[in-house]
Order: structure tokens, then C-alpha cells, then sequence
């Protein structure tokens, strides 16, 4: 069985910060990770193959540098990872994202495709359902449990007020909660087999089979037209008196706003 | 054909139609009149063709229905099947999806099928008065930042779109609207699911969403007993127990409580802050509330930068002479 596992090099975004003065992103020096959800369907990618035996194969778009995330992949235990890296896939928003994606699964070939729910730097959950419908075969969308049965894959799927069991013939996608798992370590071996022993594909725009208007800016229908702070309201008044001072302010101030 | 109208997906539940259908009509309607054409709500299940004048009263002028065994239940393809025929048959100017866990599952694979794009968990959205084109507005990088997405060349203009952030309208059971009963088949292909099991989740009457006073506790409050004051804090002023991420991936409460970015999204007319610090994805999800009072010991907490009342101190001391004091007034 060959299980490619999509991933994203993100930054983490609980370490952005706003300048309070111009009200703008501070990027420096914010570190970049494995997106959380993808290193969930990672680690269940590494279940699977500790329990029944499998392929392992990460895949990510990105610039040269997410060759990091990669790197990290095998040495947590993926048997080899492919990036695909080239100015012509920039700029791509979700449909572009996922239409290259898929070409490359295509070519990779596989019988399960696991994704994050979600990046974090873009919150969209839309790439793993998007590859699906690329590549043809049924997505299984936020899964907290992963079984395989035969040539079948069952998922425990999170909706808002209920839990869905589903069975899906494979090739299928699957896009994983963090909640799922609790990801593993790099080891040292891992970590020296990432570097020196297992294999890392770099593929370029030539590299895959895919038309020119369904990759990068001009394969993507949306365009963001501007981006901008948070308009902050102006904070109210806080106090730091005692505890009986403080209890006749809030009531003071709920009654005077006729909440009370 | 041209594409026009303002369209939008009526989710349902086991034949109830949840919030932010008739969250997304509300917007609709605001479209709509800018761009001088019509509110068509979308509803896909079995039986629930009743549903059609609830629509109509909550400001839908079309309601167009698909009543079939194999939508009674959401499953992806056949949900996915039946919109596109709605798109390829009625061609929308745009299309409103609520952002709830089966819209950002259905949306995106019908954004791929049809080949347009889909703005995501989109916080506002207006019609640009020079083109006619729709502004759609989300939070990215965490809640940190916002942008505005264009989608100029592809139709429907598609946008999925958090629940508690439009606004319904004053459900009208006079208003006039045209019901129509689709013909449509979904054909069966190797994108189907077998759904083994459907199980609810324990505690699901719990809707923060809808609460107009919550009581939200953050990691300050302790761990999961700190949580019976802010209980009862809440019953005091009838509303409804919150917490943050921390909280909830704490495990002293109840996912279904979170309120954040990877949370609900809430505005309530009353917001207790307790023990919250205050981070960028928490203030995401409450700073719409109409009235903040938050409590912290820490007085650089982040918090306080968007609390209507702010008090530096120990919450395990304020919050139960507050209770005292509000049974009073009460």
C-alpha cells in the first residue's frame, strides 16, 4: 500500500505578532513548522505502515526552503518525500494548490492520500477536498479516526453535532484533526537516514503533466485585492482596585448600560 | 445565459435548518439589493419540502428543493452532484455557503467541480459599487490579519461564511416567494461513501452561538472545578458557559464551547472574560460582543485592549461576591 501524506511548511502563527504602532504583521523571526494537521496525517500515515506495513511518500509545494518540513517528515519515519518547487507554481490560491497537487499524486500514484483538515497560516480546509475532486475519488473530511479493511478505509468524521463512521473504496482522501494523534519524535537515526539515506524529489514545472491555465496566479479564480490590520475598538476602562470595588464597578457599569 | 441572482445553500439537520442559513439569506438580501436582483435559497434533503416557506419568511424571494432518499443524510458526492446541477441550470451571479463543518466540506469539492473559486469563513462581504464585483472579507494567519479576495473571471463568486456574524432577518410568515421542486437525480460513481453510523455528540443542545450572555473562562480559571463558579455566574444572568482553546484543549471543557478562530465565532450582548489572556484567535471570535467585562490578574493581559470593563484581579475572589451581588439585583 502507498500512502502520500500532503504537507505544509507554515509560519507559526502563534508566535506572529502585530506591531502595536503601524498595526502591521511582524513576519521576522517567526519560525517555520509543520502544519499541525498535516503532521496528524503524517503520524497516521506511520500508524498504518507500523501496523500493516506501507509506503510512506510526503509531498509539499512550496518554496525551496519547505524542503525542511520534508527533511523532518523522514526523519519521522516517511521512506521518501517530493517537492515541488518552481516559480510557476507562485502565487497559486487553493484551486491552483490543489489542481498541481493532484497532478503530482497522479503521477506518484497511490491508494490513500492523507491531508491536514487545515493550514494555519490560511485556515481554508479547502486543498484536501479540492484534491480529491481533481483526482476523482471520495474525501473523508475531518477525520479522528483512521482504520484500513481490506482495500476499504474507514473514518470516524468530526461534523458539528455528530460523528459520521463512513466506508470508502480506496484510492480515497482523507484530511485529519490535529485531535487525531499525538505525533512522534524525530530520532537521531531518523534524523541521520533523512539526510544521507532517503530520497528527496524536487520536481519543477516541466517535471509534471499539467496545463499551464491550471497552476500558479493565472490557474487561481480568486486574487486577494488587499490585505489589512484588524480595526482594534478602543478599550474601555480597567481597574485594579480590590475585590469589592471591583464587583460595584461592573455593576455600576452593566446597570448604567441597562444590561442589569 | 448570463449568471445572476444571489444564491444560497439552506443546511439542514435531520429537517431543522440550522442558523446560519438564515444568517446567510440576511446577507443575501444586503447583496441582492445592491445588485438589484434576487435571493434564491438552495435546500437539499428528504422530506423537508416544508422547510421551503420557513425560507421564503426568513427573506428568501426563490426557494429551489431537491427532495431524495440519498440526500437525507450529507454525504459529499451526491450533495456535490445535486449544487452543480443547481449551478450549471440557474447559473448564480454568487453563491453563499455557511462555514460550518459540512459547508467547508461541500464547498471546496464544488468549487473544484465547477471550476470557480471559493473565498473561505468569509467575515463580511459587499458588493463593490463600480464593478459589481463581491468584496469577500476573512481572517488569515490565525485571525492575525484580514483580506479582502476577489474572484473576477469565474461565476458563481463563492464564499463560505461564518456562522454569528451576519445577521438574520426578522422572520416575515406574510412575504410572498416563489417554491420550486427540482428534477434532479445524483448518479452513483466511485466517489460514494457508505455512512455506517451516524452518532450525536453528547451535550449538542449547547449552542454558544446563541446564548446572549456568555460567561467565558480561559487557563487562569485553573483547571475543569474552576468552571462551577463561571457556571454559575452564568445561570445567574441566564446565559450560557464559554471557554478558550487552552480550556478546551485542556480538556476542562467541551469543544463545542470554544470560542475563537478554530472556534465559534460569538456576539453576545454580554461577554465575561475570565481568567482569558486574550490571544489574537480569541479575540477573533468575540470582539463583535456588544459589551466585554473581563477579569485578569494580569494587567497587561491582551484582553483588556478590548474590554468594555476591564478588572486587574483574582477571579477566585471577584467572581463569587459578583455572583452575591448580582442575585441582589436580580
Amino acid at each position: 500500500m502507498k500512502i502520500i501524506v500532503c504537507i505544509k511548511q507554515v509560519p507559526d502563527t502563534n508566535e506572529v505578532r502585530i506591531n502595536p504602532e503601524t498595526g502591521t504583521l511582524m513576519r521576522e523571526g517567526v519560525p517555520s513548522i509543520m502544519n499541525p494537521d498535516d503532521k496528524a496525517a503524517l503520524e497516521a500515515a506511520l500508524r498504518i505502515k507500523d501496523a500493516s506495513g506501507a509506503r510512506v511518500i510526503g509531498l509539499s509545494m512550496g518554496p525551496r526552503q519547505a524542503e525542511d518540513v520534508l527533511r523532518e517528515a523522514l526523519a519521522m519515519g516517511a521512506d521518501e518525500c517530493y517537492l515541488l518547487t518552481d516559480r510557476a507554481f507562485g502565487g497559486a490560491d487553493t484551486w491552483a494548490t490543489s489542481s498541481t497537487l493532484a497532478a503530482a499524486i497522479k503521477q506518484i500514484g497511490c491508494d490513500l492520500v492523507l491531508t491536514g483538515r487545515q493550514a494555519i497560516d490560511g485556515d481554508t480546509a479547502q486543498v484536501g477536498p479540492g484534491i480529491a475532486e481533481h483526482l476523482g475519488m471520495p474525501n473523508l473530511s475531518y477525520a479522528e479516526d483512521i482504520r484500513i479493511d481490506g482495500s476499504d478505509v474507514i473514518v470516524r468524521q468530526q461534523y458539528d453535532d455528530s460523528i459520521y463512521t463512513v466506508r470508502a473504496a480506496m484510492p480515497a482522501l482523507v484530511t485529519v484533526l490535529s485531535e487525531l494523534n499525538e505525533p512522534r519524535y524525530m530520532t537521531p537515526g531518523g534524523i541521520f537516514d533523512a539526510y544521507r539515506e532517503k530520497e528527496l524529489t524536487v520536481w519543477g514545472r516541466d517535471d509534471i503533466e499539467i496545463e499551464d491555465e491550471n497552476i500558479g496566479l493565472k490557474g487561481s479564480p480568486t486574487r486577494v485585492a488587499k490585505s489589512f490590520p484588524k480595526s482594534v475598538k478602543a478599550p474601555g476602562m480597567t481597574i485594579n482596585e480590590g475585590a469589592d470595588e471591583s464587583v460595584q464597578f461592573i455593576v455600576d457599569k452593566l446597570k448604567e448600560k441597562y444590561i442589569l | 445565459m448570463a449568471y445572476k441572482g444571489v444564491f444560497t445553500f439552506a443546511e439542514q439537520i435531520d429537517g431543522v435548518l440550522t442558523n446560519v442559513s438564515y444568517e446567510l439569506i440576511g446577507k443575501a438580501r444586503d447583496l441582492a439589493k445592491d445588485l438589484d436582483e434576487d435571493v434564491t435559497a438552495v435546500l437539499l434533503g428528504e422530506k423537508i419540502s416544508h422547510l421551503a416557506p420557513e425560507l421564503i419568511a426568513g427573506g428568501a424571494d426563490r426557494v429551489l428543493y431537491l427532495d431524495r432518499a440519498e440526500l437525507k443524510v450529507y454525504r459529499t458526492e451526491p450533495y456535490t452532484q445535486a449544487m452543480t446541477y443547481v449551478i450549471e441550470e440557474y447559473k448564480p451571479e454568487i453563491l453563499l455557503i455557511g462555514a460550518t463543518a459540512l459547508g467547508r466540506d461541500l464547498g471546496p469539492r464544488l468549487a473544484a467541480r465547477v471550476h470557480t473559486g471559493l473565498t473561505a469563513d468569509c467575515t463580511a462581504l459587499e458588493i463593490d459599487p463600480e464593478n459589481k464585483e463581491l468584496r469577500m472579507t476573512r481572517p488569515a494567519f490565525g485571525g492575525n490579519l484580514m483580506a479582502t479576495i476577489l474572484c473576477a473571471d469565474h461565476r458563481p463568486q463563492m464564499a463560505t461564511v461564518r456562522p454569528g456574524v451576519m445577521v438574520r432577518e426578522v422572520a416575515d410568515p406574510e412575504r410572498a416567494g416563489e417554491i420550486i421542486q427540482l428534477d434532479f437525480k445524483p448518479e452513483k460513481n466511485d466517489c460514494y461513501v457508505t455512512v455506517e453510523e451516524i452518532a450525536k455528540k453528547i451535550g449538542q443542545h449547547v449552542d454558544i452561538t446563541e446564548a446572549d450572555v456568555l460567561v467565558a473562562g480561559g487557563r487562569g480559571v485553573g483547571g475543569a472545578e474552576g468552571f462551577a463558579i463561571l457556571q454559575e455566574l452564568a445561570d445567574v444572568l441566564g446565559g450560557e458557559m464559554a471557554a478558550s482553546r487552552a480550556v478546551v484543549d485542556a480538556g476542562w471543557q467541551a469543544k463545542e464551547r470554544q470560542v475563537g478562530q478554530t472556534g465559534k465565532t460569538v456576539r453576545p450582548g454580554l461577554y465575561f472574560a475570565v481568567g482569558i489572556s486574550g490571544a489574537i484567535q480569541h479575540l477573533a471570535g468575540m470582539e463583535e460582543a456588544e459589551y466585554i467585562v473581563a477579569i485578569n490578574k494580569n494587567p497587561d493581559a491582551a484582553i483588556f485592549s478590548v474590554a468594555d470593563v476591564g478588572i486587574v484581579g483574582d477571579l477566585f475572589e471577584i467572581v463569587p461576591k459578583l455572583i452575591a451581588a448580582l442575585k441582589k439585583e436580580i
